[in-house]
């Protein structure tokens, strides 16, 4: 069925109705998904949204006719091109493979073969299929890699992929799937392990090359504001169906599910009045350095936290806002500067503070998943540390742990006796602000504590820790790279890059012009929730770049001509 | 107290088939091994008959080389086999998962050295290190659980480190530490119960070792010594048999084999469902 | 990058090598009493004693007594056996030759073998060949090697009579078919037990390269089954297969012990187990030091191999 007639530009090239796709589990089967319809035309971008275990994966895999170990198809059509593929053999599947569908992988770190160097994956499905010869395929690979804008394009396909930083290997991966110049693309959020910054570069790509060669593709992902940018048709998924499939710019101008609503509105948290300005002041970070081995991760760190005031680290991965969090509370002893609290210094190790020292700094992580002993109850959970710092047991002890689980918006009733283990990944977070609060702490780490769940879920747990704030007078440092949870709840910002503070300040006065060009850098990479902000972003990018740069501006130009419409 | 009884029941009607039968015939072997002396007819060291007599009613299996019932010897080295192989293998675990789990939750420098001495007694073969700890010190039973209990717990360290690293990596670890709990606490309340699972099946796995290995060490005639009836000390007694044609000897050695593989198809299971839950 | 990861690797090897030399000439110390006494027993003269004694070179401090031990082996002068007096060099020298003979025989057939079938059970997993794979090898790794040995001996030499029961090479200018023919049924028990072994592991290690995305890339992009066995798994699983090859290499040696002294086969292991039972110590520890040598280089050597294997070792940043 390899046939490449081209078809009609606008013509439909996959058509899915009525889907529905099975699980086998230990406990029987479940639904991944359920009767699903949709339909991605030639040259067209669909972008598919929703949380973990929407089944948006799944339905992204299924446009190839693929599914992964246990999973099947039990009922519904998926036509490519005409031809039912839940039909077909996987003998006849892979003909198609790699040459008429590809697909992009979330992780490029671990989707490419360690053992080969990339020129050779490359090009290995256009020579294996005899689609070109190896020359031929290895010019168009080296041409990708410089419409991809990779580094040294003639010279980075000799490297192994662990030779190669995740950004340019992610767009790697984007030339691989392109040098057959298939109908269809599947991407597989392939910026979420990125960096806003890197995205942003990943995306710009991305859709040039997907617009030059007027390829389709299914994009896959649970950011809103990324796949505005990317697809001209977005489908919202929840729970294995599609609840809303329309035009981008109607879904967002007038979105008609309610869940869609939720989401378009899910970076808007409702800002409380600050706190009292001039409170006292309980930490300082005195001029700290560190090091990991012989690497220096931190330079010439200082800001102070006040009494119920919320400080934000911002950067991105490798700035040092973790590793600050590491020294505050002890797990990394800094080779110069020191930690006060309260004007009286901390002993550098957690090993040598006091137990009411080690009470008073209380840390909520990224992973709610490994931040809790899975064998433990709730109720264990909880009452370790009222007994551990104060002594309580019995009925005390069990009133003060209602009390918790009421203050996180948890029915004692049905959670005391809960295993960890069963609990959501909102709830176990929930519970790990509440094991902390147990301690009665004066400043709080919060590091990433939204990053590793879903939009909505992370919406509530912010506005959950605003109100305890208000309620506790505790105080926070809230450590993240999502600029607009600082938005939201910070008074005060430290920007972060490579171990040193590049600005900080009121949130006022970092948040508004004039910026530091680093900070302007991570503001302006924030994807918005509007279809245009790529495009103008590139815009503005190239009219301020050097002159000399002209190779950049001149892709930039070329991007914005051909615009966004689907031709 | 209801469901604590209920739940060997439950274990049993959740395993596949192999893993069953595995547990059927690891049952017979206690049971036979703590009856003993109610199940043989004749006496552990009892000298009834001649030299290699043949089976008869009396003697089901016949007798050894120097006359005693071979039946009630193969029921008596039950026990005493395998009550030095569970001895062992628990004092194995003892040593091997307190310095596995200390190494882990401690780290840094404490791991090292523990770690290379580890090594350093890993990089001898097992069994030439026990032949010159025997030579040494002579052989009786004492001795022997000592040495191979030692030995063992090095592999039972590694096995326990891994296992730990695998927990103390957790943020839940880390939030203990920094509440400013105990090594005990860590160990014990942390690690431990996460640790459970694959611990039981490494357990299962080197008791079959263990067993195998005093088997071998009887069989060499360097372990448990006579007239203590053991199963392998009794293969290497009568194997002119095997010459003339008659299993006898073999008896005992099947005897090994079984109960090996029965343990074995028991923790086959359950590592299998330990991965099936792991990937779901 | 490589050359000196290769050269770290070496100085733990000789670092491991004078550690266990130390550790097997000393242990004598961990007993409570007197060696020598409890080597000659309760009705020794002091006379006899004070001789054993000085010929272990117990009367000399602990670092002269390694020192000179260490001096004489390097000069290949392994001491004198105290059950007959003969130099040990000269005992081993007889036997290592048949020892490794028997290994080889065994690691010949074995290897290939059981490589050939872990890969096959990889492939097929789960299907109805791997299952009775699966119970075969779990039996075989659990049974004691002299029940398989017996086995063996009473179907193949008793009742068939094809092979001889015992494998007594002693006059050493025997054909290399005789010597084959003695030698193969020692050999087929330990290739039983080894070849098993290797199945599982190798099964194991193919089976955990097979779970990894860029296989199921590899798929995605078009690639037959062959070539993601071939081009993209196999390349990957080469160093866990190393190490489990050599391990198992280095088990074919301790194993021959127990299937030496069943088919009374004039090995290292048989003088091993022999001297024990004599507690001939210097013989005990000259042969104990041959055998952690070899193991210890093989471990060694698969070490090394499995880092030549590795493209980020191969070809750093």
């Amino acid at each position: 069925m390899r046939r490449r007639d081209q078809g009609q530009p606008g013509s439909v090239l996959i058509d899915i109705k009525g889907l529905v796709v099975k699980a086998a589990t230990e406990e029987g089967t479940t639904t991944i998904l359920n009767g699903v319809d949709l339909t991605v035309h030639r040259g067209e971008v669909v972008g598919l949204i929703g949380e973990s275990g929407a089944g948006k994966s799944t339905l992204g895999l299924a446009c190839m006719g693929f599914t992964r170990g246990g999973v099947r198809f039990t009922a519904g059509s998926i036509h490519f091109d005409g031809v039912d593929i839940t039909r077909l053999q996987e003998k006849e599947l892979r003909e198609n493979w790699g040459t008429r569908v590809a697909y992009v992988a979330q992780s490029a770190a671990a989707a490419f073969n360690p053992a080969w160097r990339l020129l050779l994956q490359t090009t290995e499905t256009a020579v294996d299929q005899h689609i070109m010869t190896r020359f031929d395929a290895r010019a168009k690979a080296v041409d990708l890699y410089r419409t991809m804008r990779l580094p040294a394009p003639e010279r980075i396909g000799e490297r192994f992929p662990h030779q190669v930083s995740g950004g340019q290997l992610q767009r790697a991966m984007v030339a691989m799937g392109m040098v057959c110049q298939p109908d269809l693309l599947i991407f597989d959020e392939p910026t979420t392990a990125l960096d806003v910054t890197t995205q942003i570069e990943v995306l710009a790509a991305i859709r040039e090359v997907v617009q030059r060669y007027n390829t389709a593709a299914v994009y896959v992902t649970h950011d809103l504001a990324v796949v505005a940018q990317m697809a001209h048709r977005i489908a919202v998924m929840r729970h294995g169906q599609v609840v809303e499939f329309a035009d981008t710019r109607k879904l967002l101008s007038s979105p008609e599910h309610p869940y869609t609503r939720e989401l378009l509105n899910v970076t808007n948290i409702p800002r409380e009045p600050g706190g009292e300005t001039g409170a006292e002041v309980v930490l300082t970070i005195k001029n700290v350095n560190a090091q990991y081995g012989a690497q220096k991760v931190l330079d010439d760190v200082s800001f102070n936290v006040r009494r119920g005031e919320t400080v934000a680290l911002v950067g991105e991965s490798g700035s040092g806002k973790s590793t600050t969090a590491r020294v505050i509370t002890g797990l990394l002893a800094p080779t110069d500067g020191e930690v006060l609290f309260k004007a009286l210094a901390l002993p550098a190790s957690y090993r040598n503070r006091t137990r009411d020292l080690l009470r008073q700094i209380q840390l909520v992580s990224q992973m709610p998943d490994t931040a809790l002993n899975p064998r433990h109850t709730v109720r264990q959970v909880l009452s370790r540390p009222l007994k551990f710092y104060f002594g309580m047991t019995g009925a005390k002890c069990l009133d003060r742990v209602e009390e918790l689980l009421r203050m996180i918006e948890m029915d004692p009733e049905t959670f005391l006796d809960r295993r960890s283990s069963e609990l959501s990944g909102g709830q176990k977070q929930r519970l790990c602000i509440a094991r902390a609060l147990a301690a009665n702490p004066s400043v709080l780490i919060c590091d990433e504590v939204t990053s590793a769940l879903d939009r909505l879920v992370a919406k509530e747990i912010l506005q959950l820790l605003l109100k305890l704030q208000q309620q506790l007078k505790v105080a926070m440092i809230f450590i993240t790279h999502d600029l607009e949870v600082v938005r939201a709840i910070a008074h005060d910002v430290v920007v972060m890059k490579t171990g040193r503070v590049v600005e900080a300040g009121p949130i006022e006065k970092v948040f508004a012009p004039p910026h530091d060009p680093y900070t302007e850098l991570l503001l302006s990479s924030v994807p918005q929730m509007d279809p245009d902000w790529l495009s103008e972003l590139l815009g503005r990018r190239a009219a301020k770049a050097p002159d000399g740069d002209v190779a950049q501006r001149s892709n930039v130009y070329a991007l914005l001509q051909r615009g966004t419409s689907p031709s | 107290m209801k469901k604590i009884l209920a739940a060997p029941f439950r274990l049993l009607a959740a395993m596949d088939w192999p893993a069953r039968i595995g547990a059927l015939i690891v049952l017979i072997y206690v049971i036979v091994a703590v009856f003993a002396p109610l199940l043989a007819p004749f006496g552990e060291a009892e000298v009834v008959g001649s030299q290699y007599d043949p089976w008869t009613s009396v003697h089901l299996l016949g007798t050894d080389n120097i006359g005693r019932d071979m039946l009630s010897r193969v029921i008596y080295g039950a026990r005493n086999t395998i009550a030095i192989a569970i001895i062992a293998t628990i004092l194995a675990f003892l040593v091997g998962c307190s310095f596995g789990f200390t190494a882990a939750v401690i780290g840094g420098k404490v791991d090292v050295v523990i770690s290379r001495v580890n090594d350093l007694f890993m990089a001898i073969p097992l069994l030439i290190f026990a032949l010159m700890l025997l030579t040494v010190f002579g052989s009786s039973i004492a001795v022997l659980i000592i040495i191979i209990a030692l030995l063992e717990s090095t592999r039972v360290y590694r096995v326990a480190r891994a296992l730990a690293m695998n927990v103390v990596v957790a943020d839940f670890v880390e939030q203990a530490k920094l509440r400013g709990e105990g090594l005990w606490w860590i160990a014990t309340r942390e690690i431990l119960p996460n640790t459970i699972p694959p611990l039981t099946a490494e357990f299962g796995l080197r008791f079959c070792f263990v067993f195998l290995f005093i088997s071998a060490m009887s069989f060499l005639g360097l372990g448990i010594q006579p007239p203590t009836a053991d199963w392998g000390a009794m293969v290497r007694d009568n194997a002119t048999l095997i010459g003339f044609g008659d299993i006898t000897p073999l008896i005992p050695a099947g005897a090994i084999a079984v109960l090996t593989v029965a343990v074995n198809l028991v923790v086959d299971w359950f590592l299998h469902r330990a991965s099936g839950l792991k990937e779901v | 990058m490589l050359l000196r990861l290769i050269l770290m690797r070496l100085f733990w090897g000789v670092v491991t090598l004078f550690a266990v030399s130390i550790l097997i000439t000393l242990m004598v110390n961990l007993l409570p009493g007197d060696i020598a006494q409890e080597l000659l027993g309760q009705s020794a003269t002091p006379d006899t004693v004070a001789s054993l004694r000085n010929q272990l070179g117990l009367n000399l401090p602990l670092h002269e007594r390694y020192f000179t031990w260490l001096w004489a082996v390097l000069h290949g002068d392994l001491g004198k056996s105290l059950a007959n007096g003969r130099p040990i060099a000269d005992l081993l020298a007889a036997r290592i030759g048949n020892t490794l003979f028997l290994a080889s025989v065994a690691a010949v057939i074995a290897i290939p073998v059981s490589l050939a079938l872990g890969l096959l059970t990889a492939l097929y997993r789960n299907g109805a060949f791997d299952r009775l794979a699966n119970i075969a090898t779990l039996s075989a790794i659990s049974l004691p090697e002299f029940f398989i040995a017996y086995l063996l001996i009473f179907f193949l030499a008793v009742k068939l009579e094809i092979f001889p029961s015992i494998s007594n090479i002693v006059d050493p200018a025997i054909s290399l078919s005789e010597r084959l023919d003695k030698t193969l049924l020692p050999a087929l028990t330990l290739t039983l037990v080894v070849a098993a072994h290797i199945m599982r592991m190798t099964r194991t290690s193919i089976i955990n390269v097979l779970a990894s995305p860029y296989i199921e890339m590899a798929r995605l992009k078009g690639a037959s089954p062959r070539k993601v066995i071939t081009f993209h798994a196999l390349p990957n699983a080469v160093a866990p297969i190393v190490n489990v090859v050599a391990l198992n290499l280095a088990y074919l040696v301790v194993g021959v012990v127990v299937v030496e002294v069943v088919f009374v086969y004039p090995g290292m292991g048989q003088l091993l187990v022999d001297s024990v039972a004599k507690r001939d110590l210097p013989v005990v520890q000259a042969s104990a030091l041959l055998f952690a040598v070899i193991y210890i280089v093989l471990n060694l050597l698969a070490d090394i191999v499995s880092m030549v294997g590795n493209p980020r070792v191969l070809h750093p940043r």
